[in-house]
C-alpha cells in the first residue's frame, strides 16, 4: 500500500511539474509585460523599460528557453519571482493561498457532506416528497453557472439588508475594513463575511454530490447484504446506516477528485465577486496587468491542490475499500 | 382457509405447550402496489404453515410462485410499501404488523435465515468475522468485544472454516462461494434460533459444494434444534432433508403433506407434472420427460379459478369458476366445515378432482399426454464405424497472468483447459461436465473459435481448424452453431423473432425467397406459432426464447450442435419440454450435440457419452451407462453421489461421499494427479501409493476394456452411489 501511495506521488509530482511548465509558456508567450511598462505616463524610456522587464526576467527579447530556465532554478528553490510591480510573489502568494483555502476547504467539507446526506436520504425516500425536491433542487443548481449563482445570491442579500434596515448579511470583503477588536471578536466577524460566499461554492457542490450520492445508495439499497445485515437483527435505519451507506460511499470518493477542480475555478469568479482577496482574484487581476509570473504561481498552487485532493481521494479509497488494499 | 384456524387454536388450547408451533403462518398474502398506474402485484395469496420444533418444513415451487416473498415477510424484511395481511406468529406471539425496532429483537434471535446469493450476502468493506461478530453483539449489547470475538471464532470453526482465528480478519472477497456460504450459515446459527429460514441456500453452488452445505446445515439443526424452512426449486434436495412438504403455485398453496405422501401419491395435476418433468440421475430409461404446457400465470392478472388450469391436461369447465381450496383429499369446502377431526397433518389438497386422481392412482404419464419421441434410426453398438464430426486432440488453452503496468510480465499460467482428447460421430451426444471453473466452458470457445489451438488440434468433419484459410473457416461455419445458456441476453432485444431466425442464413447468403420459406419451417420445427415471427424477444418466456435460440442455431442445417447449458436458467416444467425437443430433434436431423451442463441429471438423460473435467482434464470418459452405473475414478463417484435424487426413500439410504474442500486455483494445480487434495480414496492409500499420486500425472486408461476410460492410477469401478 506504501509503495502504491508512493508511485501516485512521484507521478503527481510530475504532473504538477508539467502543468505550471505550460501555464508558465503560455503566460510568457501570450502576455505582454512590455505594454504594462509602456503604457505609463509618462511614457518611460525604452533603454528604462527594458531595463526593468530584464530585472523582473520578463524581457521578450530575451529567448523563451532562457526565461524559463531562470524561472525555473527560482522555483525549485521556492521562488516564484516578482511580480510586474517589483514585489515577491512567494511572499504574497502565501497569503491569499490561506485566504482560498480557508474558503474552499470549509466550503467543500460543508458541501459535500450536506450531498452526501441528502442524496443518500433521497434515495431511501425514492420516488416520495423529500427525493423530489431533493432531485428538484440540485437539478436547478446545477443548471446555473456559479457566476450566476454568486451574484444572485449577493442580489438577495442586499434585498435582505435593505427590508431589514441593517446589514444582516456581509457580502464585501474578508472582514471589516479597519475593523478592531480581540481574536474573538475578529474570527466572528470573518465567520460573517464568510457566510455567503462559503454557500455559494457549497451549493454548487452539494447539488453535484447529492444526485451522485442518491444514484450510488440506490445501487446498494436492494442488495443482499443489507437484506443479511437487517436478517442478523439490524434494525433498517441501523443496516442502511453500518453497510448500505458505507459501502456507497466507495464510488463518491472517487468523485470527489473531480469536482475539485470545478470548485477551484469556481472560487474564482466568487473571491472576485465578494471582493475576497484570494487566489482566483489575484489571477484575474494578474492577467488584466500582464503579470507572467503570478499566473504561473496561481496555476501551480491550482495544480498542487487539485493533486493534493487526489492523492487525499487516494487514500481514503484505500480505507474505506479493503479489496483494492493489496 | 377457515378450517385450519380453528383446529390450530384447538390444539394449543386443549394440548400442552409443546406443541405449539414454533413458527405458524396463516391466510397470508402479499401484494406490491403498482406505481404509475401499474397493475397490483398479488405475489402471495393466502399462505399457512406451521413449523414444529425440530421439524423441517420444504417449501418448493417455481420462479414467481411467491415461496421467498413469503418467508421475507414472515422476517419483516419486505420493502415498507408491500401489503400484507394475515397472521404469522412466532411462539404464538403474533410478529406481523410489529414496528421494525421490535422485529429487529427477534431477527437473527428467534428466527433466522440464509439466502440464496453467498457472494453478494456478505457487506463487502467489513471483515467476515467482524460481521459475524455482530450477528452476536446486536443481541448481547452488553456482552462485550471480546466475547463477541471469541463466539465468532467458535462459529467459524463449527462450519468447517479451517483456522477460523486467522481467518476472522478475511474479508469477503477472500472466501471462496461455498466458505461465504458457511459464514452465512454461522450468522443464522449465531444466538441459536429457534427457526432457520433457508432460502434456496444450495441453488447458487456446484453439487460437491451443495452436499458439504447441506451437511452443515443439518449439523446445524442438530446443535441448534431448530426448525427449518427449506424454500426451494430442486426436487433433489428437499426429498433427503424435509419432513413435510408444501408446493406453492402462482402465490398460493397448492399441496402439503409428508415428504413421502406428495412424492408417491400427489392428488395435485401440478405437484406430478413437476415431479415428471425432472430427468432422473438414478433411472436408467426414464422415457420422454413429462412436459407442462404453457406458462406460470403473471400475478398481476390471475385468471379467475384455479389458477394452474389453463395449463392442466386434466381442467374441467368448474375448475374455471373458483379457486380450489387446500382440502383433505375427496373433502369438499362446505364439508370441511362440519368435519372436526381433521388432522392437520394429513395431506391436503387444492384440486377439484383429487378423489378422482385418488380413486385411479394415476400418475403424471397417465394424465399428461407425453410426446413420442422417434428412436433414432443408429447402427446399433459399434460407434466406431461411424463418421467423425469432431476430434479434439491434446487441445490446451493456457492464460497467462501478467503483472505491472509499464514493464508487463509473466508471472504465472492459468491453464483453462490442459490436454484434453475427445471425439464425437454422427448423430451422438457428448456431455462436458464439471464444476464451475473446470475449463468446460473454455473448451467450448477454442472450439467455436475454429482459430490454430495452442497446442493440439481440432477437427470439424474431418478438417483440420488451424489449416483452414478465411473463407473456408466461414464456411465450416455452418456446419457447426452455437446454443448459448442464457436465452435473455443472447437474442438481440431489437431484433423480431424472423430477423434473428433469418440472420444466419442471410449471412451466408441464401436467397431471399428460400430463407422465408426456411424461416416459416424452422418455426414450426421448434414448436413456436407462426405468428411469433414479428414479436420481439421480450415477449417470450424463458423457454419460447430457448426455442429461438435452437431455430436459430438449427437455420443452417449444422451436423454438430454446440449446447452451452441450455437449460440451467429454466424452470423444471419448462426445462422438460426443450429436453424433449432437443431429443426429437436429435433424432429427425441426425444432429449431433455437444452438451455442457452441470447438472449430472438432465445429463444422464440427453447424453450418449460422458467425459467428466477437472481443473482443465479430462478424468473418466465413456458411454453414460457405465459412467452412471459404475463409475471409476474418485472425482466421478464423488459428483454422482452429492446429486440428491427426487426420492425420498433412496435418498435416505444413499451413501453420500462429501468431498473436503474447494477446487484448487489452475494457477496453481497441485503436482501429479491434480484431484489428489480432494479425494477420498487418496486418504485411504498406503504411503507409497499415495507417493504416486503426488508425482506421476494420470493418464486416461481403459477401465472396462471398451469405451470406458478414467484417469486415476487406482480406478475402480462402484455401483453402490446412485
Amino acid at each position: 500500500m506504501g509503495k502504491f501511495l508512493a508511485r501516485r506521488l512521484l507521478n503527481y509530482v510530475v504532473l504538477i511539474f508539467l502543468a505550471t511548465s505550460f501555464a508558465y509558456l503560455l503566460a510568457a508567450t501570450n502576455l505582454q509585460p512590455r505594454v504594462y511598462f509602456e503604457q505609463m505616463q509618462p511614457p518611460p524610456a525604452p533603454e528604462v523599460v527594458n531595463a526593468q522587464l530584464d530585472t523582473l526576467n520578463l524581457n521578450d527579447q530575451t529567448p523563451l528557453a532562457e526565461r524559463y530556465l531562470t524561472w525555473l532554478k527560482g522555483v525549485v528553490t521556492g521562488d516564484f519571482g516578482k511580480n510586474i510591480q517589483g514585489g515577491d510573489v512567494s511572499a504574497q502568494m502565501w497569503m491569499k493561498a490561506g485566504v482560498t483555502l480557508r474558503l474552499i476547504t470549509v466550503a467543500t467539507i460543508l458541501g459535500s457532506a450536506l450531498g452526501i446526506a441528502i442524496g443518500a436520504y433521497a434515495a431511501v425516500r425514492q420516488y416520495r416528497a423529500f427525493d423530489k425536491a431533493a432531485t428538484g433542487a440540485s437539478f436547478f443548481v446545477l443548471s446555473i453557472p456559479t457566476v450566476v449563482i454568486a451574484i444572485v445570491i449577493q442580489v438577495i442579500a442586499v434585498a435582505i439588508n435593505d427590508g431589514l434596515g441593517f446589514t444582516f448579511l456581509k457580502y464585501v470583503g474578508e472582514y471589516s475594513a479597519g475593523f478592531q477588536g480581540n481574536a474573538w471578536e475578529l474570527l466572528l466577524n470573518r465567520i460573517h463575511h464568510a457566510i455567503l460566499p462559503t454557500l455559494v461554492l457549497a451549493l454548487a457542490l452539494f447539488a453535484a454530490f447529492a444526485r451522485y450520492q442518491r444514484n450510488m445508495m440506490l445501487d446498494v439499497l436492494g442488495s443482499d447484504f443489507v437484506r443479511t445485515a437487517m436478517a442478523k437483527g439490524l434494525t433498517r435505519r441501523r443496516a442502511l446506516f453500518k453497510h448500505a451507506l458505507r459501502t456507497a460511499l466507495i464510488p463518491t470518493i472517487t468523485y470527489f477528485t473531480f469536482t475539485f477542480g470545478a470548485l477551484v475555478s469556481g472560487s474564482t469568479f466568487t473571491e472576485k465577486i465578494y471582493g475576497w482577496h484570494g487566489m482566483g482574484a489575484w489571477l484575474i487581476d494578474s492577467i488584466s496587468q500582464q503579470d507572467v509570473h503570478v499566473v504561473a504561481a496561481v496555476s501551480w498552487f491550482m495544480a498542487v491542490t487539485i493533486m493534493a485532493a487526489s492523492f487525499l481521494s487516494d487514500i481514503l479509497y484505500a480505507w474505506l475499500d479493503p479489496r483494492v488494499r493489496v | 382457509m377457515s378450517t385450519e384456524t380453528i383446529v390450530e387454536t384447538e390444539s394449543t388450547n386443549n394440548d400442552d405447550t409443546a406443541r405449539t408451533p414454533v413458527l405458524e403462518v396463516t391466510d397470508l398474502t402479499v401484494t406490491f402496489p403498482g406505481m404509475n398506474n401499474n397493475p397490483d402485484v398479488k405475489a402471495v395469496r393466502g399462505v399457512s404453515y406451521a413449523v414444529h420444533a425440530g421439524e423441517v418444513l420444504g417449501i418448493v415451487g417455481e420462479s414467481g410462485s411467491g415461496k421467498s416473498v413469503s418467508s421475507m415477510a414472515a422476517m419483516g424484511l419486505l420493502p415498507e410499501h408491500a401489503e400484507i395481511t394475515g397472521s404469522v406468529r412466532l411462539h404464538g406471539e403474533e410478529i406481523l404488523g410489529k414496528k421494525d425496532t421490535e422485529m429487529a429483537r427477534k431477527r437473527g434471535k428467534v428466527i433466522s435465515m440464509v439466502f440464496q446469493d453467498p457472494l453478494s450476502g456478505l457487506t463487502p468493506v467489513y471483515t467476515v468475522g467482524d460481521q459475524l461478530a455482530e450477528a452476536f453483539l446486536v443481541h448481547n449489547p452488553k456482552a462485550g468485544k471480546d466475547k463477541a470475538h471469541a463466539r465468532a471464532v467458535e462459529l467459524l470453526s463449527l462450519v468447517g472454516i479451517p483456522n477460523p482465528e486467522a481467518r476472522y480478519r478475511s474479508f469477503p472477497h477472500e472466501f471462496s462461494g461455498g466458505m461465504r456460504q458457511r459464514v452465512m450459515i454461522a450468522m443464522a446459527m449465531a444466538n441459536d434460533p429457534d427457526v432457520i429460514i433457508c432460502d434456496e441456500p444450495t441453488t447458487a453452488l456446484d453439487v460437491t459444494i451443495q452436499a458439504q452445505i447441506l451437511d452443515l446445515l443439518r449439523t446445524a439443526q442438530r446443535e441448534t434444534g431448530a426448525a427449518i424452512v427449506m424454500i426451494t426449486h430442486d426436487l433433489g434436495v428437499v426429498a433427503g432433508f424435509v419432513d413435510r412438504l408444501l408446493v406453492m403455485y402462482a402465490g398460493r398453496p397448492v399441496e402439503i403433506g409428508s415428504v413421502d405422501e406428495i412424492y408417491y401419491g400427489s392428488r395435485m395435476p401440478y405437484t406430478m407434472g413437476l415431479l415428471g418433468a425432472v430427468p432422473r440421475m438414478d433411472l436408467e430409461d426414464q422415457g420422454a420427460l413429462v412436459p407442462i404446457k404453457g406458462n406460470p400465470p403473471s400475478l398481476t392478472d390471475l385468471p379467475p379459478g384455479c389458477p394452474f388450469a389453463p395449463r392442466c391436461p386434466i381442467a374441467r369447465p368448474e375448475c374455471d369458476e373458483a379457486e380450489p381450496e387446500l382440502l383433505t383429499i375427496g373433502s369438499r369446502a362446505s364439508e370441511a366445515d362440519a368435519d372436526q377431526d381433521e388432522n392437520t397433518d394429513a395431506q391436503r389438497v387444492a384440486c377439484v378432482r383429487s378423489a378422482e386422481i385418488e380413486a385411479n392412482g394415476w400418475t403424471a404419464q397417465d394424465i399428461y399426454p407425453v410426446p413420442e419421441i422417434p428412436e433414432p434410426a443408429r447402427a446399433a453398438g459399434d460407434r466406431e464405424s461411424l463418421p467423425e464430426v469432431l476430434r479434439v486432440q491434446d487441445l490446451i488453452k493456457h492464460h497467462p497472468l501478467m503483472k505491472g503496468a509499464v514493464f508487463r510480465r509473466r508471472v504465472g499460467t492459468v491453464s483453462a483447459v490442459d490436454g484434453i482428447d475427445f471425439d464425437i460421430r454422427e448423430g451422438e451426444t457428448l456431455a462436458l461436465v464439471g464444476e464451475s471453473g473446470c475449463g468446460k466452458s473454455s473448451t467450448l470457445m477454442e472450439i467455436m473459435s475454429l482459430e490454430r489451438p495452442q497446442r493440439g488440434s481440432v477437427e470439424v468433419m474431418g478438417r483440420e481448424v488451424g489449416t483452414l484459410s478465411r473463407s473456408e473457416r466461414f464456411g465450416l461455419r455452418r456446419d457447426m452453431q452455437i446454443v448459448f445458456q442464457d436465452p435473455m441476453s443472447s437474442l438481440d432485444p431489437r431484433m423480431p423473432v424472423f430477423d434473428i431466425i433469418a440472420e444466419p442464413l442471410r449471412t451466408h447468403k441464401v436467397p431471399a425467397r428460400e430463407v422465408t420459406e426456411r424461416v416459416y419451417e424452422l418455426i414450426g420445427l421448434v414448436g413456436l406459432n407462426i405468428e411469433h415471427v414479428t414479436r420481439f424477444p421480450a415477449e417470450f418466456s424463458g423457454g419460447q426464447r430457448q426455442r429461438i435460440g435452437i431455430a436459430r442455431a438449427l437455420a443452417l442445417e449444422p451436423k454438430l450442435l454446440v449446447l452451452d447449458e441450455p437449460v440451467s436458467a429454466l424452470d423444471v416444467s419448462i426445462q422438460a419440454g426443450v429436453i424433449n425437443l432437443l431429443e426429437e430433434l436429435q433424432a429427425k436431423l441426425g444432429l449431433a450435440y455437444l452438451f455442457v451442463a452441470h447438472d449430472l441429471s438432465v445429463v444422464r438423460h440427453i447424453a450418449d457419452r460422458v467425459a467428466v473435467m477437472y481443473l482443465g482434464k479430462i478424468v473418466e470418459i465413456g458411454d453414460t451407462k457405465s459412467i452412471y452405473t459404475r463409475p471409476s475414478h474418485p472425482y466421478t463417484q464423488a459428483l454422482l453421489s452429492a446429486i440428491p435424487v427426487p426420492d425420498p426413500e433412496r435418498e435416505r439410504t444413499r451413501t453420500h461421499i462429501v468431498l473436503e474442500g474447494d477446487l484448487p486455483s489452475p494457477a496453481n494445480p497441485p503436482s501429479g494427479c491434480s484431484f489428489r487434495t480432494r479425494c477420498q480414496k487418496f486418504i485411504t492409500l498406503s504411503e507409497s501409493d499415495q507417493e504416486q499420486c503426488m508425482s506421476v500425472e494420470p493418464e486416461i486408461r481403459p477401465t472396462n476394456g471398451g469405451d470406458q476410460g478414467s484417469a486415476c492410477h487406482f480406478a475402480e469401478r462402484r455401483s453402490d452411489l446412485v
